[in-house]
């Protein structure tokens, strides 16, 4: 069964629509990106997914429940901005994790820090926003969640640790969970994907797995969001 | 071991290509047990699933085989391996000659070029 359902799904801001009627299955164990110029309503999908907004027409489902306290269990979200306090040490956040949901796993978190060379002691604050990019996505991929919603979880850290970030969303690959990529990057991706959903001005353009559009058109996944994404 | 993902072909035929060297180079030896997919999937950066579905065109092609408990292993036929061989370094040649060709080259003259640039090198090897 699909981990994420949505129907006819619609988001308004006032007059404006920033999803319109959106049908899709996520299936589990699947890597997925997300992919769309600015404003073409993948962050508001991404919270649409976690309840942060309300549909105004249609539904969304996580595992066949409504966004709610039920489907936070299941779902590791990394937003696009922090939403951390900046006193907080690396550490304490851990801590702050490991008190809030109960899959999160402290020893692969803390292990993570150490790989990427971060002191856990230091401040929120004292850190560089590729730092704090990186301990919030190591504290998203330390919960044994059963998807995974990232919004763009790349554009702000060094290539390095870009590959790094892409080697733990490989290893911690699971059948029975998904990954959702919302980003702009996606030459850098796109390896790593099994599936792409291409959307635009709040529908889906396209569904496809990465090696399908290769194999018919010849291009990388990234030549084809350039030539259909023209400006 | 490095692996090498161009742009524009499909993920999985790349894998197949690169492991299918692997095992013909000598690499690989016969009856050497594989890595893992998700330890190969890591190694090359790339979705593990599309590993999976290399490894299974690599089964089906008969270069690999799956052992239900305890893994996959390469092929301990030497015949499919140098059948494999030669289907590739006829490919190889065929790309050759259609390059030739568009250069403007017939096949005798491309063969005598060969034998030329070949005479050249061992002269100059062996001086």
């Amino acid at each position: 069964m699909a981990i994420l359902r949505a129907k006819a799904l619609t988001k308004k801001f006032g007059n404006l629509s920033a999803l319109s009627n959106l049908d899709l299955d996520i299936p589990r164990g699947r890597i997925i990106g997300l992919l769309g110029p600015n404003g073409s309503g993948k962050s508001t999908f991404i919270k649409l997914a976690t309840g942060l907004l309300v549909p105004t027409s249609g539904e969304i489902t996580i595992g066949g429940a409504t966004p709610g306290v039920e489907t936070k269990a299941m779902v590791s979200y990394l937003p696009e901005r922090t939403y951390l306090n900046d006193w907080m040490r690396a550490e304490d956040m851990m801590a702050f994790f490991g008190d809030f949901y109960e899959d999160f796993n402290r020893i692969k978190a803390d292990n993570m820090l150490q790989d990427l060379n971060i002191n856990p002691r230091d401040r929120l604050k004292t850190m560089s926003k590729g730092t704090k990019e990186k301990v919030q996505l190591i504290l998203v991929m330390s919960r044994n969640a059963e998807l995974y919603l990232l919004d763009e979880p790349i554009a702000g850290v060094d290539p390095a640790a870009r590959d790094y970030i892409l080697n733990t969303i490989i290893t911690n690959y699971k059948e029975n969970a998904s990954v959702v990529i919302s980003t702009h990057l996606i030459a850098d991706i796109e390896q790593v994907l099994d599936d792409i959903i291409f959307i635009s001005q709040g529908e889906i353009k396209l569904i496809s797995t990465v090696d399908e559009i290769r194999e018919k058109h010849n291009k990388s996944v990234d030549g084809l969001f350039r030539e259909v994404f023209k400006c | 071991m490095k692996w090498i993902i161009d742009s524009d072909r499909p993920i999985y035929k790349q894998l197949v290509e690169q492991i299918e060297l692997k095992i013909i180079s000598g690499a690989y030896a016969p009856g050497d047990k594989i890595k893992s997919v998700r330890e190969l999937a890591m190694e090359a950066g790339v979705n593990p699933n599309t590993m999976q579905k290399a490894l299974a065109e690599l089964e089906r092609m008969g270069l690999v085989f799956a052992q239900r408990t305890s893994g996959r292993f390469i092929t301990e036929d030497n015949k499919m391996i140098d059948e494999a061989k030669k289907t590739l370094a006829f490919k190889e040649i065929d790309g050759f000659f259609e390059k030739m060709k568009q250069l403007g080259f017939e096949k005798e003259e491309i063969i005598a070029l060969i034998e030329k640039i070949e005479g050249d090198s061992h002269g100059h090897s062996e001086s």
